[in-house]
């Protein structure tokens, strides 16, 4: 079973290549992407039912032992977090796909479109599978070489502004990231996670602390976490629909999950998580009210995409079962229905020309089923029952008020708060864009939206739902996740049966 | 390195620190360029204190000298990995910058436009965006919408 484990990185980076050198023929270079992406997605599936079923799956790379060779691992967490993303990433493509063949305008992706795209892919699913603190930082920058290629997509002056911001951020962190192994190999003289999780508990206090905050301090730039936020509502919006659409749903997640590693595998002691409950608190409150002040669609997203990011530090910082497992949870709800609400978005852009909150209106009557593709995801996110986002946060808030304290009864009163500044959000762009006299930005006549874009979409928001119908079992296998992530022993046993060296 | 393997002279721990230092105060600055030089210094910097990290020695390849006194080899394959990729993100900050000098005279990053607009009327104290409605009296959606939103389908049939 663990000789499928190289897959989901392997096959997107085959496809890559593939792709490149079929530049010359676009049919078959979306042929190639769409099918990679798919086996993916089923090798996904495959490793979280094995995962589910006999425990984490452990492949040593080229045969060398786990303390000298690297080793990937894909425990729950890591195989949720690949299907998921692998799914998500289908329906982007597809929907790329349908706007390529609509519009052979500015925004056509070009050939270089489909193998970064594929690496971005690799990029996480590496991050997502690395059982070692240095192919963690490889994912990474795999993921923003791909990044910055892909929000500078053709160069105009408004992306390469907001792109420079991005990958100049981008490029700190990630060199706090490599500073901070560093340091944590020159501490403990290894980098395998699980070796890792016992060297560290053998330091002192303080140099683990020290670690700790530096690692933090590089993943919530990742994250968006609050003040370490302010580059993404900057830099996101201007890519293309997709891009945006995948960088939300995904990016920030990638940041999350190697909070949640780092947190619960390296430093399961919660010597941080006051602090990690503040900045949560903020993280939530601050987006929110980012996003009430917005007049432009995307932008709007971007600061709900930065607020909820609060729910899962919050989930993180609690460290109890219940708490990991609604961060989990969440961070599942939360990639489906951010992606789903920027390819709304785009479909927008399409239909009525812009984005721009000031100059659309009326669209629920123009285009009904757009309507209902915003209103479904836009009242998930905001948590109305009986959506998974009304769920994900009913596990969270429970989680908060079970573990009693003042910090935590603070946090549970601001994601209420932001649950309903969320629906206000979602409230007023339905009421300005959907449901008021129509207008749109464009005089040109009503095109046809693309049925591929469509269908896309129309499979996230069923994603969206299907986490509804399935959120008791899902909640079981986050839960399950949650209880080997606060055990460590299943990991570390994967990883090294006979014992860590 | 210190030649007695008892770890790293001061002398390229003060580097590291000038290096990082020189870095920082250089991506403060707008100009990509400087931002540019800046993560050139920076990213050697980060690389120096990568190898500091592992023990000093001969050439670790067996058959040349004593096992105990062969130097760390994984923080050395590490600064390798990491030097292409500091050149690799590097390279393309370079053209980013190339590129906004191209289009706009200079190649400082300027404020997001939304943000400015946004502070203005913040300062006006404006409301983003009308949210009861259309404009005026009798824009009432309820009451005026149906003739505009049919007359808008049919054109939009008659094009198809």
């Amino acid at each position: 079973m663990n000789r499928l484990l190289p897959l989901p990185v392997v096959l997107p980076l085959l496809g890559a290549a593939l792709t490149l050198v079929l530049g010359r023929w676009p049919r078959l270079q979306r042929g190639i992407s769409v099918v990679g992406l798919a086996t993916t997605l089923a090798v996904a599936a495959v490793l979280l039912v094995e995962a589910y079923r006999h425990g984490p799956v452990v492949l040593a790379v080229g045969g060398w032992p786990p303390p000298v060779g690297i080793v990937l691992v894909a425990d729950q967490l890591a195989a949720l977090m690949l299907v998921v993303s692998s799914a998500v990433t289908l329906c982007v493509l597809l929907y790329s796909i349908g706007q390529g063949q609509a519009d052979a305008g500015e925004s056509a992706p070009v050939t270089i479109y489909h193998p970064t795209y594929l690496v971005l892919t690799a990029g996480v699913t590496n991050a997502f599978l690395a059982g070692d603190l240095f192919n963690l930082f490889v994912g990474f920058e795999i993921l923003l070489a791909a990044s910055f290629v892909l929000i500078t997509l053709g160069g105009t002056e408004v992306r390469i502004r907001t792109g420079s911001t991005y990958v100049v951020v981008s490029i700190l962190s990630s060199m706090i990231f490599l500073a901070a192994v560093g340091l944590v190999y020159a501490a403990t003289g290894t980098l395998n996670l699980a070796q890792l999780a016992q060297r560290l508990d053998a330091l002192p206090d303080d140099v683990r602390l020290a670690l700790q905050l530096m690692l933090l301090l590089a993943f919530g730039v990742k994250a968006a976490v609050f003040p370490l936020s302010a580059w993404l509502p900057d830099s996101y919006p201007t890519a293309p629909a997709p891009v945006t659409a995948v960088f939300a749903g995904l990016l920030t997640k990638v940041g999350v999950y190697a909070v949640i590693r780092t947190e619960t595998l390296l430093f399961p002691d919660g010597q941080v998580a006051p602090l990690l409950m503040v900045v949560a608190g903020l993280t939530m409150l601050v987006g929110i009210l980012g996003a009430v002040a917005q007049s432009d669609l995307k932008r709007l997203f971007s600061f709900t995409l930065v607020s909820h990011i609060g729910y899962m530090i919050f989930g993180v910082a609690l460290s109890t079962v219940a708490g990991l497992s609604g961060a989990i949870f969440y961070v599942v709800h939360h990639i489906t229905i951010q992606t789903t609400l920027f390819l709304v978005a785009g479909l927008v852009e399409i239909r009525a020309g812009s984005t721009d909150l000031r100059r659309l209106g009326g669209l629920a009557r123009l285009a009904p089923l757009l309507g209902v593709l915003f209103f479904v995801p836009a009242m998930n996110l905001a948590g109305v029952p009986p959506f998974s986002g009304f769920l994900g946060k009913l596990g969270l808030l429970q989680a908060g008020v079970a573990d009693g304290g003042a910090l935590p009864a603070a946090l549970v009163a601001a994601g209420t708060l932001t649950s309903l500044l969320t629906l206000y959000v979602a409230a007023r762009v339905w009421n300005i864009a959907f449901w008021r006299s129509p207008r749109l930005a464009t005089d040109e006549p009503a095109v046809r939206l693309p049925a591929l874009m469509v269908g896309a979409t129309v499979a996230l928001v069923a994603l969206g739902l299907a986490l509804t119908v399935a959120g008791g079992p899902l909640f079981d296998v986050t839960a399950d996740a949650a209880h080997d992530l606060r055990d460590r022993t299943p990991y570390l046993r994967a990883v090294f049966p006979a014992g860590t060296p | 390195m210190s030649a007695g393997g008892a770890g790293p002279t001061l002398v390229l721990v003060v580097i590291v620190g000038v290096l990082v230092g020189c870095g920082v105060s250089l991506l403060l600055e707008r100009s990509l360029t400087r931002i540019l030089l800046g993560v050139i210094l920076l990213g050697n910097g980060v690389n120096l204190l990568i190898l500091l990290g592992g023990r000093p020695g001969v050439a670790p390849v067996v058959g040349t000298g004593a096992v105990e006194e062969m130097s760390d080899a994984v923080p050395q394959a590490m600064v390798l990995t990491s030097i292409v990729i500091t050149f690799g993100l590097t390279a393309f900050l370079l053209a980013v910058g190339y590129r906004s000098w191209y289009l706009t005279g200079d190649d400082e990053v300027p404020d997001d436009i939304e943000d400015r607009q946004i502070i203005r009327r913040a300062e006006r104290d404006e409301v983003t965006t009308e949210d009861l409605g259309g404009e005026g009296a009798d824009a009432d959606p309820e009451q005026v919408d149906p003739e505009p939103a049919r007359r808008r389908l049919r054109r939009g049939e008659g094009v198809e």
